[in-house]
């Protein structure tokens, strides 16, 4: 009889232990989702103002200024039908080039300039970042379904 | 000629898988020695004919055989020989071949060192593990033939990806693998355990020395592929709870979890089902962890394959492997009869606590990685699961299991003793509290998080200097005998858990006290930082074989000391166009001076470039090195090898008896 009790204060502590951690877990988890917005869906509002996250597409030919610090680059990404500026101070990764796909992390100031504080260009010349590949995929069928 | 030869090769290797997994299990169903006996020599064939194959590829490399598709898609007539070498599994294609061959080396050595063992046993985890390169065999040749010619065959290749030029990116996939497959024994041993019903202490006692192995391995391939990240992308940053490491921290906390309860069911029989499970989950996760990586489902650093037909490929082995196993499992498991009981206070006790938390931190890296990519799946948005996420789950959960850490190994099996427990570590834990408040101040003032990981560092690491004492405390002859006689299985459990020590002091300092700093510098000026003044010097053009280099000349000086001239490189690769960071470092045993370069600015040689100064990072290597050490330490214990003696003995004495 009491190795059953015994037992089963194992068993209550660890389903305790185990409801904890899921609500640490799950608490975090909500916390630090980062969403991902196409530059179509900023230009609709759709984007939060208070909170990072991500946009991707592509950047913008002839777009890429650097500022007179030396270390502060503004740069416009685009997904082919909307635009977005984008503000970004620090060294950008070697596959960062115009024309090329990029992932940005920040947030949107109330000007509508978005202040990355982590720019992701992917480690192949050739790959595409799959959110940029579904930005642009997204603007131009909207933009078919517009001629239509 | 060679890369059909090849193919050929591999088509044999499949064939003979089919027989080492058809025969042997049949036979060992049936009872039947003579298919049973089909599974050594098939298991061995199958590896030969699988190195052939993978011997072809490397020749193809190694003779910039452009007409191979592969070839000429990875390599380039350039690139330094070694690379071309290690550039054979530097492609999906390749990789998976390294994966199939490591997996053939695997079941060579269960052929070859398991002598002892019941014949029917070795002919079902030979079975299984030939099932297992039936599979990926099959793979490579309907979906990714790393032997397709190019036709016409094209003139000079387009170079491997820069990043994986490297020692460590040499290095870490064969490491990374020989941990993912040797779990795959462990796999088969648990399934032939559930088909045979025959699971027991010894049962346990075969598969541990297999699985330490295998998470030693493992362990080297996660620390090399860190130290390369480090080193070679650029950022600085050691771990990036990126998808892709995930894939391979997973397999790694289930493998640790599962060592941890071995030992019980070998000791004490318990947890025998509990033990059976964490095998089909490890190795499930070293399958996952190839199908996210490989697959190119992931939008990750270095997510280099995209091909749907493999993902779907991949995605039903899966399913097949780990829905069966878990069927089979529910069949069979409920049969088992749970060996002894525990007091709430004892080694078995503990032992599951570890078990409970890691569990939970596999389940929290689960739903951080797995949660994006279905809801990407299910067309419900984009998401992304950063650090903050990990680190915030990871941290908390992970310090208790840390604490308990140093308090399992000094309590007994069945019964321990609080009383017992604190008398001989109530000096360890005032000193770890001491240490824990005070040696933030010797570093950079206070932080709760440095505190923490001191603590745990302190707090391990005399636990650990207890057990020696407890251990050396009696017995006879002197120390040095008494050290003599200490098992390895001891000594490789308190090394591995001091590198976790030791990695824990790491982590604490580097992630709390380290500085980093981008800055214009023109030529001839200088930034400081950490106390330390980096001057630059200019860059000036270099070629390298295969590609062209800026290379900047940075001079770091101490109070007017000088310390280092370090030469980062921004390079450029002729064939692919890729640019590419090379950072240069000057490393001890306290910090490591690290400089980036960024992108030249003006036409006065003026540059931005990234200064890291980085304390105790090479103590995280340096625990990993402990933890691998100590598990290959554990795995060659005497007591496996006297194991193997003794159930050789019942067979000898049937014999004279017959």
């Amino acid at each position: 009889m009491k190795s059953r009790h015994k037992k089963l204060a194992i068993i209550v502590l660890v389903v305790a232990g185990l409801g904890i951690a899921a609500a640490l877990v799950l608490n975090a988890f909500q916390s630090n989702l980062v969403f991902f917005f196409s530059p179509s869906q900023v230009a609709n509002g759709e984007a939060p103002t208070g909170r990072a996250f991500r946009i991707g597409g592509l950047v913008e030919a002839g777009s890429i200024q650097r500022q007179p610090d030396g270390l502060s680059v503004r740069f416009v990404v685009t997904d082919t039908a909307r635009t977005i500026p984008v503000i970004y101070t620090g060294i950008l990764p070697d596959l960062f080039k115009e024309g090329k796909g990029v992932v940005a992390e920040g947030r949107l100031g109330g000007d509508g300039v978005f202040t990355a504080t982590q720019v992701l260009a992917k480690h192949d010349e050739n790959y595409m970042p799959p959110e940029a590949a579904h930005a642009v995929e997204q603007a131009q069928k909207a933009q078919q379904t517009v001629v239509e | 000629m060679i890369p059909e030869l090849g193919h050929f090769a591999l088509i044999l290797g499949l064939l003979l898988a089919l027989a080492q997994s058809v025969l042997p299990l049949v036979g060992a169903q049936r009872g039947d020695r003579t298919l049973m006996a089909v599974a050594r020599p098939a298991a061995q064939g199958q590896f030969v004919f699988v190195a052939l194959a993978f011997g072809c590829l490397a020749w193809s490399f190694l003779a910039n055989d452009f007409s191979v598709m592969n070839v000429a898609r990875n390599s380039y007539s350039r690139l330094p020989e070694v690379y071309r070498i290690t550039a054979t599994w530097g492609s999906h294609e390749g990789s998976m071949l390294l994966w199939v061959l490591i997996l053939g080396f695997w079941s060579t050595a269960v052929a070859v060192f398991s002598r002892h063992l019941p014949e029917d046993m070795v002919a079902r985890v030979l079975g299984i593990m030939g099932l297992i390169s039936v599979g990926f065999l099959a793979f490579l040749l309907t979906t990714s033939n790393p032997f397709t010619r190019l036709v016409p065959a094209a003139p000079d290749g387009s170079d491997l990806n820069p990043l994986l030029q490297d020692w460590g990116m040499i290095m870490h996939p064969p490491m990374l693998y020989m941990g993912y497959v040797g779990f795959a024994v462990a796999f088969a041993f648990a399934i032939a355990a559930l088909l045979s019903g025959k699971l027991d202490a010894a049962w346990a006692r075969w598969s541990r020395p297999w699985t330490t192995v295998a998470w030693a391995f493992l362990t080297l391939g996660i620390v090399l592929g860190s130290w390369w990240a480090y080193r070679e992308l650029g950022w600085g940053g050691w771990w990036f709870w990126d998808p892709t490491e995930n894939a391979s921290f997973m397999p790694w906390i289930a493998g640790t979890a599962l060592i941890h309860s071995l030992a019980v069911t070998e000791k004490r029989g318990a947890f025998k089902a509990w033990t059976v499970l964490l095998a089909l989950v490890a190795f499930s996760l070293s399958l996952l962890g190839t199908f996210l990586v490989r697959s190119g489902v992931l939008s990750s650093v270095h997510a280099f394959a995209t091909d749907p037909a493999r993902g779907a490929f991949i995605l039903g082995f899966l399913a097949v492997v780990i829905g069966g196993s878990l069927v089979l499992y529910a069949w069979r498991a409920p049969k088992m009869i749970t060996g002894g009981g525990f007091s709430w206070f004892s080694r078995e006790s503990l032992l599951l606590a570890n078990n409970v938390i890691l569990v939970a931190a596999l389940g929290a890296v689960l739903l951080g990685t797995l949660y994006p990519l279905f809801m990407d799946a299910m067309g419900l948005g984009k998401i992304s699961v950063g650090p903050p996420y990990f680190n915030a789950v990871f941290v908390p959960l992970m310090a208790p299991a840390l604490f308990l850490m140093g308090v399992g190994p000094l309590v007994r099996w069945k019964e321990g003793s609080l009383p017992d427990a604190w008398t001989r570590l109530k000096w360890a834990l005032a000193v770890a509290v001491v240490a824990a408040l005070l040696l933030p101040f010797t570093v950079d003032g206070f932080k709760p998080w440095a505190s923490l990981g001191f603590f745990l560092a302190v707090w391990i690491t005399l636990a650990v200097a207890v057990a020696f004492r407890d251990r050396l405390g009696h017995g006879a002859g002197g120390v040095g005998q008494r050290l003599r006689s200490v098992p390895r299985g001891f000594w490789g459990m308190q090394l591995a858990h001091f590198g976790v020590a030791v990695g824990i002091a790491g982590i604490a300092v580097v992630a709390n006290f380290e500085s980093e700093r981008d800055v214009r510098m023109d030529v001839g000026s200088y930034a400081e930082l950490a106390g330390y003044t980096f001057t630059f010097r200019g860059a000036t053009e270099r070629d390298g074989p295969n590609y062209r280099a800026a290379r900047g000349t940075v001079e770091v000086t101490r109070n007017g000391a000088p310390v280092a001239t370090l030469h980062p490189e921004k390079r450029l690769y002729n064939a692919s166009g890729m640019a590419m960071t090379e950072a240069a470092l000057h490393a001890n045993l306290f910090r490591d001076l690290y400089v980036a370069m960024g992108e030249q600015l003006d036409e006065q040689g003026a540059w931005s470039i990234r200064l890291f100064h980085k304390p105790f990072i090479n103590w995280l290597w340096l625990g990993g090195a402990f933890m691998v050490v100590g598990g290959l330490l554990a795995a060659s214990d005497r007591r496996y090898r006297i194991a193997l003696r003794r159930s050789e003995l019942p067979r000898g004495l049937a014999a004279q008896g017959a």
